[in-house]
C-alpha cells in the first residue's frame, strides 16, 4: 500500500500566532512539504487544484513539473484535476508533458470540483458537471491513446486531425484515478475504464465510504477488468500526531475549533468519532487506519491531509516525519498482511508495469511524434495523406 | 391481515412538553388507528428535532449528518408516510424545522404521503400552513395531503373552532393519511445506487460514442 499526503493549498491564519502566509509563502511551503515528504520516504505527494482564494494551487503541472526535478522517488499526483472546467486538450498536453519530465513518476486524479462559481469562470455550467466529466474524460483518453483525433462533442469546439503532443511516455498514458465523494456516476466511470477510484472520506462516516467503494468494486468486475477485490482503491485521511496523545489534542484543538472546514461546528471529539480525523499518538493512528482494510477491502493508496487549517510549516514537517517513521511502516505491514491474495495489486500500477502490461497485451497505441512523422512542420503535400502514416507504437523502446 | 407500514413523525417543538409534540402524537394516534382498522400493522418512529438541534447545525457546517441524526435520516428514508408538525414562528415554520428540511436529500420525501401540522398562539396564523409549509413540501415533491391541521392555543382549551373542533380535524386528517399509506406498496429499504445509470447511458446522454 502506498502512503502519501495531499494538500488543498488553503491560506489560513494560524489561530495561535495570528500569522497569515501570503500566496508566495504558501506556494513555497508546499514545495518544501513535498520535498520533505520525498526525503522522509512517503510514497505520494498530491496537490489540489483551486481557482479561488483562499487556495493557491491553481497550476498543478507547473508545481509538479518543478517537483519532478527536485525529488527522487515520490509519486507526484493531483487531488484533484478538474475534468469539468479544464479543456481536455490542455489536460492531455500538460499531463503528458509532466509524465515525460517526471519519467513516469506521476499519476493524476480527476474530480469535478466543489465550488459552484468556478464553472462560469471557465465558461461552463455546473448543472452539466457529470456530463462534462464524462465527455471531457472520454476525449482526454482518445487524445492520449490515438495519434490523430477527429472529434465532435457537446461542450467544446470539434477537432479535425488533431495530435496532442508530447505523446504519452512510451506510448502509455498516465494512470488515472477518479475522485468522488457522493456521485456513484463517477465510481461507475472509474469502473468502466478500469481506472482507480479514490474516496476522499475525510468528512464522511465510514458507512458511506464503504457503500461507494463496494459499488465501484462491483462495477469494476462487471466491466471485466478483474475481480472486485482487484480494483484500485484509495482513501483520504487526516491526522494530527504527537508522541503523547494529550499533547496532540491540546496542540490541534485551536486549529480545529476555527478551521474554515469544520470550525464552529461539531466538537473535535464528535468529529473525530464520526470521521477519519484522528488526533492522538502514532499508535492511535495505526489502530484507526489499520482497520480501514477491514471496512473497504485491501486498498492501494492512503493519502493524509496534514498541511491545512493554518498549521505552521515546522509543525507540518514534524507531522510528515512522525508519519514516515512511526506510522507508515507499521500501517504498511498491517495492510499487507490483510491483502487477501497475491493477485490483488499491492500498489497502484507504476509506469513500468503499465508499459509491460500494454506490450504483453499488444495494446501499445501511440508512439512519439517526431522526425519525419511531424505532419505539420516537415511534411510536403506530395508526401501523401497524413491520416495514413505508419503507427509508431513501441518506437520509444526501439522495438 | 394487510402488509405493515412505517409511519415517521417529525416534530419541531422546542419546549418539553410541547404542544407541537402533542399535536404530532394525536395525529399519529388517529392515523395508526385507521391503518390498523384497515388491517395494516404500523410501526411508528418519532423524530423529535429538539434532540437533533446541534447535530442539524453541525451537518450544515460539515456537510454530513452524524450519530443519532444519521440514524434518524435513515429512518425517514424507510418511511411509508410522514407526519410533519412545526410551531409557527414569525409567520412561518420554525428555523429548526427548516434547517432539518435543508439537510434532507432532495429526493428523501419524493412521492411520500405527508400530513402537515402546525401549532400557533392564535387562529389568525392558521393559513401559514398553506402559504409557507405546503410550498416547501411541494418543492420536495412530497405528496402533501389536502387536509393539514393547525392547532391554536384556544383549540387545546376546547374554545377554538366550535363548528369543526380540533379532535374532528385530527380524526379526518389521520384517516386521510392512513388511506394514502394503505394504497401504496410498503417502501422498505432501498439500494442507494439502484438508479445510477450505466456508463453506456452516461455516454449516450452526452451524445458521445465510447
Amino acid at each position: 500500500m502506498q502512503f502519501g499526503i495531499f494538500s488543498v493549498s488553503d491560506v489560513t491564519t494560524d489561530p495561535v500566532t495570528g500569522h497569515t502566509p501570503d500566496d508566495t509563502e504558501r506556494v513555497r511551503s508546499m514545495l518544501t512539504i513535498a520535498k520533505h515528504a520525498d526525503e522522509a520516504g512517503l510514497d505520494v505527494f498530491a496537490t489540489g487544484e483551486h481557482h479561488n482564494p483562499p487556495f493557491v494551487a491553481s497550476s498543478p503541472t507547473t508545481m509538479l513539473g518543478y517537483l519532478a526535478g527536485v525529488t527522487k522517488n515520490i509519486t507526484l499526483s493531483t487531488a484533484t484535476t478538474l475534468i469539468t472546467t479544464n479543456d481536455p486538450v490542455r489536460l492531455a498536453e500538460e499531463y503528458a508533458m509532466l509524465q515525460v519530465i517526471s519519467e513516469g513518476r506521476m499519476d493524476l486524479m480527476m474530480g469535478r470540483g466543489n465550488t459552484g462559481p468556478v464553472y462560469p469562470w471557465f465558461g461552463k455550467d455546473i448543472r452539466q458537471g457529470i456530463p462534462l466529466a464524462i465527455e471531457n474524460y472520454a476525449l482526454l483518453r482518445r487524445l492520449w491513446t490515438e495519434d490523430v483525433v477527429d472529434w465532435q462533442g457537446k461542450f467544446r469546439t470539434p477537432l479535425q486531425g488533431f495530435t496532442s503532443t508530447p505523446r504519452p511516455l512510451d506510448g502509455v498514458p498516465p494512470f488515472v484515478w477518479h475522485g468522488s465523494i457522493r456521485s456513484p456516476e463517477i465510481a461507475e466511470q472509474a469502473a468502466y475504464y478500469g481506472d482507480g477510484f479514490l474516496h476522499n472520506n475525510i468528512f464522511w462516516p465510514m458507512s458511506h465510504t464503504k457503500q461507494m467503494i463496494a459499488f465501484y468494486r462491483q462495477r469494476f468486475e462487471h466491466y471485466g477488468h478483474g475481480r472486485a477485490d482487484q480494483a484500485i482503491v484509495g482513501l483520504g485521511g487526516q491526522v494530527f500526531v504527537r508522541k503523547n496523545s494529550q499533547d496532540a489534542i491540546d496542540e490541534f484543538r485551536p486549529y480545529f475549533d476555527v478551521a474554515p472546514v469544520y470550525g464552529h461546528g461539531p466538537s473535535m471529539e464528535d468529529f473525530t468519532r464520526e470521521t477519519p480525523l484522528t488526533v492522538g499518538s502514532p499508535q492511535q493512528v495505526i489502530d484507526r487506519y489499520g482497520a480501514f482494510v477491514d471496512e473497504v477491502g485491501y486498498y492501494q493508496r492512503q493519502l493524509f491531509l496534514v498541511d491545512h487549517a493554518g498549521l505552521p510549516l515546522k509543525t507540518v514537517l514534524e507531522q510528515i516525519d512522525l508519519l514516515a517513521q512511526d506510522i507508515v511502516p507499521e500501517l504498511r505491514r498491517i495492510a499487507e498482511a490483510k491483502r487477501p491474495a497475491d493477485d490483488v495489486p499491492l500498489n497502484p500500477p507504476t509506469h513500468a508495469e503499465r508499459v509491460a502490461a500494454a506490450l504483453a497485451a499488444g495494446e501499445l497505441g501511440a508512439g512519439h511524434v517526431g522526425g519525419t512523422e511531424d505532419r505539420w512542420t516537415g511534411l510536403r503535400a506530395e508526401e501523401g495523406d497524413p491520416q495514413h502514416l505508419e503507427p509508431t507504437a513501441g518506437r520509444a523502446f526501439g522495438l | 391481515m394487510g402488509t405493515s407500514r412505517t409511519l415517521v413523525t417529525i416534530s419541531a417543538g422546542l419546549s418539553v412538553p410541547s404542544s407541537t409534540r402533542l399535536l404530532a402524537d394525536r395525529l399519529t394516534e388517529a392515523a395508526t388507528r385507521a391503518l390498523e382498522q384497515a388491517g395494516h400493522p404500523v410501526r411508528v418512529e418519532s423524530i423529535e428535532l429538539r434532540d437533533h438541534a446541534h447535530a442539524v447545525v453541525d451537518a450544515m457546517l460539515t456537510g454530513f449528518p452524524a450519530g443519532d441524526l444519521a440514524a434518524a435520516l435513515e429512518t425517514l428514508a424507510a418511511a411509508d408516510g410522514v407526519i410533519a408538525v412545526t410551531p409557527l414562528f414569525t409567520t412561518t415554520y420554525s428555523g429548526l424545522f427548516k434547517s432539518f428540511v435543508d439537510i434532507l436529500d432532495k429526493d428523501a420525501l419524493r412521492g411520500l404521503p405527508v400530513l402537515l401540522g402546525a401549532t400557533g398562539g392564535t387562529p389568525r396564523h392558521s393559513l401559514a400552513l398553506d402559504y409557507s409549509v405546503r410550498p416547501l413540501f411541494t418543492y420536495l415533491r412530497a405528496d402533501a395531503l389536502p387536509t393539514a391541521v393547525f392547532a391554536a392555543t384556544d383549540d387545546w382549551a376546547g374554545e377554538g373552532d366550535q363548528v369543526n373542533p380540533l379532535p374532528d380535524r385530527i380524526l379526518r386528517a389521520g384517516r386521510e393519511l392512513a388511506e394514502r399509506m394503505a394504497a401504496r406498496e410498503p417502501r422498505g429499504r432501498s439500494n442507494p445506487f439502484e438508479s445510477t445509470p450505466s456508463f453506456a447511458d452516461l455516454l449516450a446522454d452526452g451524445g458521445v460514442a465510447p
